[in-house]
């Protein structure tokens, strides 16, 4: 969007990476160990925070657990009320998901409508036994009820304002940022 | 491009671009970055019919009309399978068994399925312009699935996305149409649109087939085979209509098939890992003889990609039709 300006720094590259061990440990801890689970990034952030979870739980537990990826835009519920789709981007889950843990991961969490739509799209892939969330950011002003189980940081926001997510992989200087006018 | 603003809506990822009309009606004219999407999208959409759900809720609701006044199987039956692996609701209208035979006419005809509430509507037709007449009378999106001897724009990105899949690009190639390329819808897109991404188009057939001035749709023209196919990356045959040699086009099918038919000597003038397409359906022994036939997977590849092409082209028109509006 032009016009929007950046207001304030939220998470710093050091920042993203302990907010990430974290989410790595708690995520161990919840499911007692890494067996069974499965990492599936949402296109495009949380494909590459997947990635970096994978790697940081097979440094805790010396067990990497698969990373598949999931594009959502054929199952989101506003394709004819915007003006333009997100190109869709490949689903890659090599693997059998069938009684896994399934862990979601995205870099923003808002309305929730993306991630009704990865569900929706879960299931048609197979019956993981459990899907548990992980985001980096939770912006609050939730549309359905859906709540995360892992949190890198809580962030109350404005409708007004965007939250972008910038990464290295996508070849930018790694930080969270509130964008607004 | 989008891509390095950083911008996205609500929290989804990724570039977001809508095609500019509500319609396809051809290729011609259709800028590159379009037709380009159209390709990227389907490479996703490829996926749902290899899955073992092969349907997704992406035009739930939506009510998708096939409008044939021309016999055909493979094209209709994708167009089908298309509309229903993304989940709207399909209606198959074969003019022989309806009220086109009492007299109605193709307006008429189409108002009336309007009115019933429908979203996109796929036309053949044998007139040139017939799709493109009912797009400027219709608020649905209409999609041309070939009309008279002008345009086949399905056919031609499927054949486009086809040569991407395999040969990893289209700029710079070398592709050989042969055949009627003067009564071909087919040959007709393909040059717009493989022009437009960077390819040299040479069409190849007998003179009597080959329109005036085909230069003009950047292509050049040749009248031997074994010229036009000598260093083509890919080859795409049309089928012989047989019914143009009672109209004199050309004095008999044996000496079509030795002078244009497509056999091994001739696949082995082409470049190394050369292509060999038909849109179907084949006549065996004339334009391609069987054993080159029956060598080249990529026919049936060709059908493949029709769905997941088809299904970009209603994903994305499904969007681009409420953004006009």
């Amino acid at each position: 969007m032009t016009g929007l300006k950046e207001k304030a720094l939220i998470l710093d590259n050091a920042g993203i990476d302990r907010a990430m061990t974290r989410i790595a440990h708690e995520i161990l801890e919840k499911n007692k160990g890494a067996k069974d689970i499965v990492l599936v990034g949402i296109q495009r952030g949380g494909v590459h925070l997947a990635k970096r979870l994978a790697i940081k739980i097979r440094e805790i537990e010396g067990l990497e657990p698969p990373v598949g990826s999931l594009d959502i835009t054929m199952y989101r519920d506003d394709l004819t009320t915007r003006k333009s789709q997100p190109v869709p981007q490949v689903t890659d889950i090599t693997f059998d998901i069938q009684g896994k843990i399934m862990v979601l991961v995205d870099d923003v969490i808002y309305t929730g409508r993306t991630i009704r739509a990865a569900l929706n799209s879960v299931m048609d892939y197979g019956r993981p036994q459990r899907i548990q969330l992980a985001v980096l950011v939770d912006r609050g002003h939730r549309e359905l009820p859906i709540r995360a189980d892992y949190v890198g940081k809580n962030l109350p926001t404005s409708a007004k304002e965007k939250v972008e997510v910038m990464l290295a992989e996508d070849g930018m200087e790694e930080k969270v940022v509130i964008l607004g006018e | 491009m989008a891509r390095n603003t950083g911008t996205r809506p609500l929290a989804i990822n990724g570039l977001t671009m809508a095609l500019s009309s509500k319609d396809l009606l051809g290729i011609q004219g259709m800028p590159k970055d379009e037709i380009e999407l159209i390709l990227d999208t389907a490479a996703t959409f490829k996926d749902v019919s290899e899955r073992d759900i092969k349907k997704v809720p992406t035009l739930r609701g939506k009510t998708v009309i096939n409008l044939f006044y021309e016999a055909s199987t493979r094209t209709r039956t994708s167009f089908e399978l298309a509309g229903k692996r993304l989940s709207a609701d399909v209606i198959n209208i074969s003019t022989s068994t309806s009220s086109v035979v009492k007299g109605e006419t193709l307006l008429d005809t189409a108002l009336n399925i309007e009115a019933m509430k429908c979203d996109i509507i796929i036309v053949r037709h044998s007139c040139s312009g017939a799709p493109a007449y009912l797009s400027t009378r219709l608020k649905s999106s209409v999609i041309n699935a070939g009309d008279g001897s002008h345009e086949h724009p399905t056919q031609a990105l499927l054949d486009m996305f086809t040569i991407r899949e395999k040969l990893g690009r289209l700029e710079g190639l070398t592709v050989a149409i042969v055949g009627d390329i003067e009564h071909s819808r087919v040959a007709r897109s393909n040059i717009y649109g493989l022009s437009t991404m960077g390819a040299k188009v040479k069409v190849c057939g007998p003179p009597t087939m080959i329109p005036p001035g085909i230069e003009r749709m950047s292509a050049t023209a040749c009248y031997d085979m074994d010229e036009a196919v000598e260093g083509a990356d890919v080859i795409m045959m049309l089928r012989l209509q047989l019914e143009r040699q009672a109209a004199g086009l050309f004095p008999g099918v044996r000496e079509y098939a030795r002078l244009y038919g497509l056999n091994q000597a001739r696949v082995a003038r082409a470049a190394r890992n050369a292509m060999v397409m038909h849109p179907g359906p084949m006549n065996r022994g004339v334009e391609i003889s069987s054993e080159v036939a029956d060598h080249t997977p990529v026919i049936l590849h060709q059908v493949t990609n029709g769905v997941a092409v088809r299904m970009a082209v209603m994903f994305l028109l499904a969007g681009a039709s409420k953004a006009e509006a």
